[in-house]
């Protein structure tokens, strides 16, 4: 376990500069951020304010221009592909801003493939597969390839990949970025549900009303965060 | 977790089974050519080992042709009698004619071959008889009108059933009593056309009523196996140079065969000729290599999206290369087996088209199928090695 004063993600002086000399864009300017164990963090701001920049740097997807980017009390930004690699299977899950589901596959697989990697037996992958759609509500549809999904299902199986190998982060860009209110709120009790269940959860969101949900607010302006709002989670999970 | 590669592998062939058969259309016709044509090579070499040994070992036939002085001058009998006499190792030794007649019984007429020879003839060329007997010395010395029949005269002239010997046929208008039925030896056999379409008369009998002269066309020499086929054709060259009164550095108007170097000639030639068919197999195999290369890095750009995905959720660079590898090997096998059940096909069609045996040659298709999986190593590693390297994140934005 980590010592309780290690905070689970810690961001010091992040820049993140694309391209080079002329065409050079630095997207982050210096993102300083703590995120502690449990909590939901809704991460807002307006377009191209370098919010998905950073999310891709905290899924390990990416690594930062300069800074320092701890995970867990590890330094991440010195890790190689790989070890990162290793890192996202073990601890992270994350759910893409456009569903990224593998096409022409059915439910159940596409919540599987993170255990693929794993190694595990395909009997565990498949009973571990099971259990995380029937979390999300999506038992029935295990069968059904995406494109026999509404969006909001289709959103229900990215969450549920993300949960299978039950990760302690769940990294969500734009969760309900394709979907109508409705659909949304379900997304966001089936969130705030996984957060009282121990998973941290860290969402980007353009809206308001599905940010009232989080615990912590971070909004980001021109490559920088602006303003962190602590405990003032305004919603709770209603029972469906 | 290899399992589930190979199961995946599996799915994405099926998914666009056209486009993979086409795919691998250059392995399936470069293996299905190497396989065919070693099958049908040995079929061939063994088919042409067999009627080389139907000619007997330890041979030579020898037989006049064009020297320094126009025609050529045929053997007479006392060339033949020289080398029994004068040359060491020389077993059996025996001229022969021979000429084209109708043989008649019973109202039944056959066209076919008549050749003169005496009982030398036959145990150098290892003639035996189904049923009947072979001359005496008696017979062939005064040149008997009787007769030795091929197997297909006797079911060209004679009723199923009946026995033919003792009974009297006419050889054009010569008449001859039938003493013998030859064993069938199949096609070829010599310098003459079908060993089972021929009446073997005497010698003497052949000269007198069917060439009208005592030339001798060719001659064919047993030896002893003790001895070397060189040293033979070295002192029967010696002979016949005198004999025929060449002198110098006069060519000889003679050939001597020795059975054993046709036998190498026939293996040099098919030799050739597989080294050619490997060339065009090689150039077939690189052409589909390239077109198994080039399908992959099609399907490695359209699985973009679902690179990134796999990357995203954690597999490793040289897990999505271990899966793309394995599909193009799977891709490769495939093409592989089916080019074998192809060869199969072909070879064994091809083999009784020209009627000779089908010789199933194991090695070269484990060593086929092998080579495929090795293509598919090959062609597919660049493919392969350009899907790992994906950034994960410029692979999810892929549209
Ligand atoms: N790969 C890239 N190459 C060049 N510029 C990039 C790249 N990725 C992002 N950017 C730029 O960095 C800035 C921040 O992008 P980012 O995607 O983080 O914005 P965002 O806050 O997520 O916006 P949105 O709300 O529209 O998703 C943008 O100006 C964008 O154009
Ligand atoms: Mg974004």
């Amino acid at each position: 376990m980590t010592p309780p004063e290690i905070p689970l993600i810690e961001l010091e002086g992040i820049t993140k500069t694309f391209g080079r000399g002329e065409a050079a864009f630095q997207a982050l300017k210096g993102v300083d951020m703590r995120i502690e164990r449990g909590d939901f963090v809704a991460v807002m701001g307006p377009s191209g304010s370098g919010k998905s920049t950073t999310m891709n740097i905290l899924g390990c997807l990416d690594v930062p221009t300069s800074g320092i980017f701890r995970f867990r009390g590890v330094e991440v930004q010195a890790l190689d592909r790989d070890q990162r690699s290793l890192l996202r299977r073990r601890y992270l899950g994350f759910v893409f801003q456009g569903f990224n589901l593998l096409a022409r596959t059915s439910a159940v697989e596409n919540v599987e493939l993170p255990l693929l990697y794993r190694g595990e037996k395909k009997s565990e992958r498949h009973a571990a597969a099971m259990r995380a759609l029937d979390q999300v509500g999506l038992a029935p549809w295990a069968d059904h390839t995406p494109a026999e999904l509404s969006g909001g299902q289709q959103q229900r199986v990215a969450i549920a990949r993300a949960l299978v190998t039950q990760p302690d982060v769940l990294l969500a860009d734009e969760p309900t970025g394709n979907l109508d209110t409705e659909r949304s709120i379900e997304i966001m009790q089936l969130l705030t549900r996984l957060n009282g269940e121990g998973i941290t959860i860290l969402m980007v969101t353009h809206e308001e009303e599905m940010a009232a949900f989080a615990n912590t607010i971070v909004r980001f302006r021109d490559g920088l965060v602006e303003r962190v709002e602590r405990g003032r989670r305004t919603r709770r999970e209603e029972p469906a | 977790m290899f399992g589930a590669t190979l199961l995946l592998a599996f799915r994405e062939i099926r998914r666009h089974l056209l486009r993979s058969f086409l795919t691998t259309l250059g392995i399936i016709i470069g293996v299905a050519a190497v396989i065919t044509m070693v099958t049908l090579g040995n079929g061939v070499t063994a088919s042409i080992k067999d009627q080389i040994s139907s000619l007997g070992s330890n041979v030579l036939i020898v037989f006049p042709v064009q020297g320094d002085r126009g025609r050529p001058r045929p053997f007479k009998q006392a060339d033949v009698d020289a080398v029994s006499r004068q040359i060491a190792g020389v077993v059996d030794v025996s001229g022969s004619v021979s000429s084209s007649v109708t043989a008649f019984h019973n109202g039944q007429s056959w066209r076919t071959t008549v050749q003169g020879v005496g009982n030398d003839f036959l145990r150098a060329r290892s003639v035996e008889v189904e049923s009947g007997r072979a001359f005496t010395n008696e017979e062939e010395s005064a040149g008997k009108n009787m007769c030795l029949i091929g197997p297909k005269v006797q079911k060209a002239i004679f009723v199923a059933g009946s026995s033919p010997l003792g009974e009297n046929i006419r050889l054009n208008n010569v008449s001859c009593t039938v003493i013998a039925v030859l064993k069938e030896r199949g096609e070829g056999g010599g310098p003459d056309q079908d060993s089972d379409n021929v009446v073997m008369v005497p010698l003497k009998m052949a000269q007198r009523r069917f060439t009208g002269s005592d030339d001798i066309q060719y001659f064919v020499i047993k030896y002893d196996s003790a001895y070397a086929s060189t040293a033979i054709q070295d002192s029967l060259v010696g002979l016949l140079r005198e004999r025929r009164l060449l002198q110098g550095a006069a060519t000889n108007d003679f050939n001597i065969v020795d059975t054993a170097q046709v036998n190498q000639a026939l293996g040099a030639a098919t030799g050739a000729l597989t080294a050619m068919v490997a060339v065009i197999a090689g150039i077939s195999l690189l052409v589909g290599g390239i077109g198994i290369m080039n399908i992959m890095l099609v399907s490695v750009t359209e699985r973009t999206r679902e690179i990134g995905i796999r990357l995203a959720i954690g597999a490793l660079a040289r897990e999505v290369q271990l899966q793309f590898l394995t599909e193009a090997v799977v891709l490769c096998c495939f093409g592989g087996a089916v080019g074998i059940a192809l060869a199969f096909i072909l070879s064994w069609g091809m083999a009784s088209a020209i009627d000779v045996p089908f010789i199933f040659n194991p090695v070269v298709n484990v060593m086929s199928f092998l080579f495929s999986a090795l293509m598919g190593i090959t062609f597919g590693y660049y493919p392969a090695r350009r899907a790992s390297k994906l950034d994960p994140i410029d692979a999810l934005r892929h549209e």
